[in-house]
């Protein structure tokens, strides 16, 4: 009989439902982490996406700036370009530069905080806001129509049968965070969106209550189950929405004053219920109105102007976040991104504005991406027509599935069953969390692979160096192996473990170096 | 079953309020039974045969939530004496005069207008960009007052179907007499003719700013309009074949030239910027080839051409016959409606050359409209539970004679739509609000865990509190709104009433005795608690206990009556 990976863990939770003695292991680094959450969820489970929508679709060549092609920029949008002169220059990438809005984020990038993705779209583009926006978020092909968001699908793998029987135990948060009055359509899951939306974190609503009629089985019943259930999920994640944000403020003195900037407003919740402690993997944020048509410069200070304003509310409202997440102590936990449903045109139009075109940069950012740049400037036409496009270097999907995979550390059947197809993953951020690890061990960087496992797995840990030792136990806590007793250099370290031998079952490593350890598990099928 | 005092009814009254909020929020709810999006559940065939069953309460009830915002008990009793035919017929008919416009209701001792005394109207005067947002606010506000007076008839949900449909945003048009005018365009054309429709709005001033119509011009076209007059306006997207990107683009080119005249407050048409090419359109077109023209008459000349080619398509009539089904009755169109309903429809439209009211009477007449499963299953837009309620419950808004009062108190409303997820005149973009048109969750976009309780706020709000502003208290008259009821003395005939106002499906007997007990009987068995208390206050209406005593048990029962999923619905 095959048995599904599913059922197993049930299976294997229910047998190990007694109470776990643990020699050796403080009681507090049990009561720390709820280890059995990682069994039927991706690796990191306590790691956070930010999401960031640009609406409208923003003037990538404008954001990040091909300076190797300066000239031919100037030739085809000589009203709307960026004066060389004004244009923040990179370190260590002088062919590249930031609008001059951006100093926030430049210097993100030269600390090595944000990695750059060159011309990011997809094949046969759709030049509509609203087919690339469902594009996008439901990473769909061009001409495919998906009803499920690509975040839905995966959080579905992590909430398992969602809504049903959510909040529980186990499941305290809502899966998903949307910042704002509606929800995202990348939030859809297979039958509910797994987004919850507020405005403001410490509201709370006290539904009326008592008993209610079984909903017809019409599609007035259907709505009537629908209305209810938000209610009950509002009423019980609200709950800890609210707690959350009580036991966390924002300690970042670099944002805005509230109101100026719609960004940096809504990034401010997402810190501060990260510090609070919701589980909580995905939020999302959005900023609009980047569909500039007209008016996307001021004549002759192109440099100034709607556009301008929008990047510098980004770049300065992700900088503030950054520095909040640091000083509240979770920046490790925390991955950012930035996407919009499509760049624009290589030639300007007559109205100091670009028209919809196609591929173009995003950001990711955090403490734990690569930095730098991937893929090339674009190529800027010498002589290009109107329709000319910046064609796309990497497919969006590419992005998310290095997200889901070396952020989350998804198994290849919930990448599978969450981007639908295989494609390549970038190196933008590191599988086993952060390159210069600042901590002994980093805990976020500890991982394991494949887990389940059957024959052999694999243990990774970041570390800044020195004696590392590296044991196996069993479920009861008993020591089985000394794996590795070494010095270890400053980097990444993988150790392959042959689990041939074990029997089925939940397994523990532990990696400790002087008085820092990190326990984490993994099963033997 | 012991008699009670009034004393200890009263008493014990006093100890279940206080209980209530002290309580621990325990909520209940029964496992939901029906979550999958019924795509499974039996539509029936039905088409757009004419409706010939009979026409009951609940018929009525279901034509007129349907086509105005919230039923109350005076509009139930005005239909009941009609037929099917006459109620729709009679909702269909639509006054051909505009109302008074937007007048001045900011000038205070701060802020004056030098060309518009208060109370008179600026829609004709200069604009003033110091004063601009103010306007803006002085026209959303008498947009909802419209909504909240408004009369037996379809025009206001039309109007606003059509906001959404041409959708433009305020904040990006920044003019306000730009923005009445193209809103007395959708109010004077909700019935009207399509085809004609979609050719003002084509010239529209808000228009030609909002997708930037007045800066495509030859040699820099700009394709903004071009494209969502195709992909919104008139064929859709999501099509196989679809249009081409060179169709857009040559519509641009036929499009340009057109200016708007901000001192006319009109558009105009500058033949030295047109683009007198031909312009070639695919095969999605037939490959028709628009002439080029010049001179002064050539942008009418063109756009009628491109219209001409536009409608020839079977797609337009599709199109706007699911958006209206969408609005009108569901969002969930399987093959049975597009067969059964959405097709035969498209056909009727084209036939009638694009004559809404025509489709509209279709439409509502029809077998497919008065189906039960069709009943009960939109989920209320946010003006519509806003001005719903505010008109079931009879709220009385400041007269005329106050201005400031009067539009203060309808911009309250307004806001309180921008807090629930609708910005009267400035939806998230050019396809409107996602409820409408997001597949797959359509209206189920408007409730989710920040717009549901905010829902329910408004209520608690109108109910216990109001709204203060210039020396006007908003509120419902909880007492005032039973009277307008059957027999506000008889419980059960009071909660009857109620439910069955503003439940399209309608809760159990149970239910109701439930509800009826805990709060109009105070936990008591026996009915004549509140037949006592209620004649006790009508033989003494100055009596402040008796007063007291049916106003806070009215009070709870409304506000349980609006926080049930239920009122969602429509």
């Amino acid at each position: 009989m095959n048995m599904k990976r599913r059922d197993f863990i049930q299976k294997l939770l229910a047998t190990s439902a007694a109470p776990i003695v643990m020699n050796g292991f403080g009681v507090k680094a049990l009561a720390q982490g709820p280890f059995m959450n990682f069994l039927s969820k991706a690796a990191h489970k306590d790691r956070v996406l930010v999401l960031i929508q640009l609406s409208g679709g923003n003037d990538g060549i404008n954001t990040v700036i091909p300076l190797d092609q300066y000239s031919n920029l100037m030739a085809v949008r000589s009203g709307v370009a960026i004066q060389e002169n004004k244009v923040l220059s990179l370190s260590g990438t002088p062919a590249t530069g930031f609008h001059p809005a951006m100093g926030n984020m430049r210097n993100m990038y030269n600390d090595g905080k944000i990695s750059i993705v060159q011309s990011v779209g997809y094949p046969n583009p759709d030049y509509s806001h609203f087919r690339s926006t469902d594009i996008w978020l439901t990473a769909s092909d061009s001409d495919e129509h998906l009803k499920t968001g690509w975040m839905g699908r995966y959080l579905d793998t992590q909430f398992p049968g969602f809504p049903t029987d959510y909040p529980n135990e186990n499941y305290p948060d809502p899966p998903a965070i949307q910042i704002g009055y509606m929800i995202s359509p990348a939030l859809q899951g297979d039958t509910h969106s797994l987004g919850m939306s507020i405005s403001d974190p410490t509201s709370f609503y006290q539904f009326v209550t008592g008993t209610v009629d079984p909903a017809p089985s019409t599609p007035a019943g259907h709505e009537l189950t629908f209305v209810r259930l938000v209610a009950q999920q509002t009423q019980e994640y609200s709950a800890v929405i609210k707690a959350a944000a009580e036991k966390a403020s924002n300690m970042s003195t670099l944002y805005p004053a509230a109101g100026v900037n719609e960004l940096a407003d809504q990034l401010k919740i997402v810190a501060q219920l990260i510090a609070g402690g919701l589980s909580t993997q995905v939020y999302m944020v959005s900023l609009n109105g980047f569909d500039t048509h007209a008016g996307q410069v001021v004549s002759g200070a192109s440099d100034t102007g709607v556009h301008a304003t929008l990047l510098q509310k980004m770049s300065d409202a992700v900088h503030a976040f950054q520095d909040d997440i640091k000083k509240l102590g979770v920046s490790d936990r925390v991955l950012g991104m930035t996407f919009s449903e499509f760049g624009r045109r290589i030639i300007a139009n007559a109205s100091l504005g670009t028209d919809h075109g196609a591929a173009a940069p995003l950001f990711i950012f955090g403490e734990s991406v690569s930095g730098g740049i991937i893929g090339n400037n674009p190529t800027i036409p010498n002589n290009p027509t109107v329709d000319d496009n910046i064609p796309m270097q990497y497919d969006f999907r590419s992005v998310y599935s290095t997200v889901l995979k070396n952020w989350f550390g998804v198994t290849d059947e919930e990448l599978e069953s969450t981007m639908l197809k295989d494609f390549p993953l970038l190196n933008f951020v590191n599988p086993t969390g952060l390159t210069n690890a600042i901590n002994s061990i980093n805990a976020q960087s500890v991982t394991c692979y494949p887990n389940p496992c059957m024959d052999f797995t694999h243990i990774q840990f970041a570390t800044k160096g020195g004696l590392i030792r590296v044991r196996l136990f069993d479920q009861t806590g008993k020591q089985l192996h000394i794996l590795s007793e070494a010095n270890y250099s400053a980097g990444t370290h993988e150790i392959q473990i042959n689990t041939q031998h074990l029997t089925a079952g939940l397994y523990y490593y532990q990696i400790q170096m002087a008085d820092e350890q990190v326990m984490k598990t993994f099963v033997k099928l | 079953m012991p008699s009670k005092s009034r004393r200890s009814f009263i008493k014990d009254a006093a100890t279940s309020i206080l209980s209530e909020k002290e309580k621990i929020p325990v909520v209940e709810f029964i496992d939901p039974s029906n979550k999958t999006i019924p795509r499974h559940l039996a539509k029936t065939s039905t088409g757009i045969s004419e409706y010939t069953g009979t026409f009951t309460d609940a018929h009525i009830l279901h034509l007129l939530r349907r086509t105005m915002f919230g039923v109350t008990p005076e509009d139930l009793a005005f239909f009941k004496t009609k037929s099917m035919q006459e109620a729709v017929n009679y909702l269909l008919v639509v006054p051909t005069t505009p109302p008074a416009p937007p007048v001045n209701n900011y000038s205070s001792a701060q802020i004056t207008d030098p060309d518009v005394p208060l109370g008179q109207t600026w829609v004709n005067a200069p604009a003033n960009p110091q004063i601009e947002f103010l306007r803006r606010n002085s026209f959303k506000s008498w947009w909802t007052g419209l909504m909240l007076n408004q009369e037996r008839n379809i025009r206001e949900k039309m109007t606003l179907f059509w906001h959404n449909h041409f959708a433009t945003e305020s904040n990006v048009i920044q003019d306000s007499r730009y923005l009445y005018k193209h809103h007395a365009l959708l109010r004077a054309s909700c019935l009207g003719n399509f085809k004609t429709f979609v050719r003002e709005i084509t010239i529209d001033p808000g228009m030609l700013v909002y997708l930037n119509g007045e800066l495509n011009i030859k040699n820099a076209p700009d394709e903004n309009y071009a494209r969502e007059l195709q992909e919104l306006f008139t064929v859709g997207k999501n099509l196989t074949p679809h249009y081409t990107e060179a169709d857009v683009k040559a519509a641009a080119r036929v499009l340009t030239g057109w200016k708007t005249n901000r001192v006319g407050i009109s558009s105009t048409f500058n033949a030295s910027l047109h683009d007198t090419g031909n312009k070639q359109f695919s095969s999605f077109y037939n490959n028709t080839l628009i002439t080029g023209r010049s001179g002064a008459t050539a942008g009418n000349l063109e756009l009628d051409d491109l219209l001409n080619m536009i409608f020839a398509h079977q797609e337009v009539a599709k199109s706007i016959c699911r958006e209206i089904y969408r609005y009108f009755i569901y969002y969930i169109i399987d093959e049975n409606v597009e067969l059964n309903v959405i097709e035969p429809l498209a056909t009727f439209f084209r036939n009638n050359n694009y004559d809404i009211k025509k489709l509209m009477e279709k439409l509502l007449k029809s077998e497919h409209f008065f189906d039960p499963l069709n009943m009960g299953c939109l989920i209320k837009q946010p003006m519509d539970q806003l001005i719903g309620s505010s008109r079931l419950m009879g709220l009385t808004f400041p007269s005329a004679t106050n201005t400031q009062q009067q539009y203060g108190h309808w911009q309250f409303i307004q806001q309180f739509g921008i807090l629930t997820g609708q910005d009267l005149c400035d939806p998230p973009n050019v396809a409107g609000w996602p409820a409408f048109h997001q597949d797959p969750q359509y209206y189920e976009l408007w409730i989710n865990s920040d717009s549901l309780p905010k829902r329910n706020l408004f209520n608690d709000l109108m109910i216990y509190v109001g709204f203060n502003r210039f020396g006007f208290n908003l509120k419902y008259n909880v007492i005032a709104f039973a009277e307008r009821l059957s027999d506000p003395s008889n419980p059960n005939t009071l909660i009857n009433d109620i439910t069955k106002l503003g439940y399209p499906v309608d809760i159990s007997t149970t239910s109701k005795n439930a509800i009826k007990t805990s709060i109009l009987l105070s936990g008591q068995t026996s009915d004549h608690y509140w037949t006592d208390a209620w004649n006790t206050y009508k033989n003494n209406p100055s009596d402040p206990i008796a007063k007291n005593d049916v106003e806070i048990r009215l009070q709870a029962l409304l506000k349980h009556f609006f926080g049930l999923a239920e009122y969602q619905l429509s």
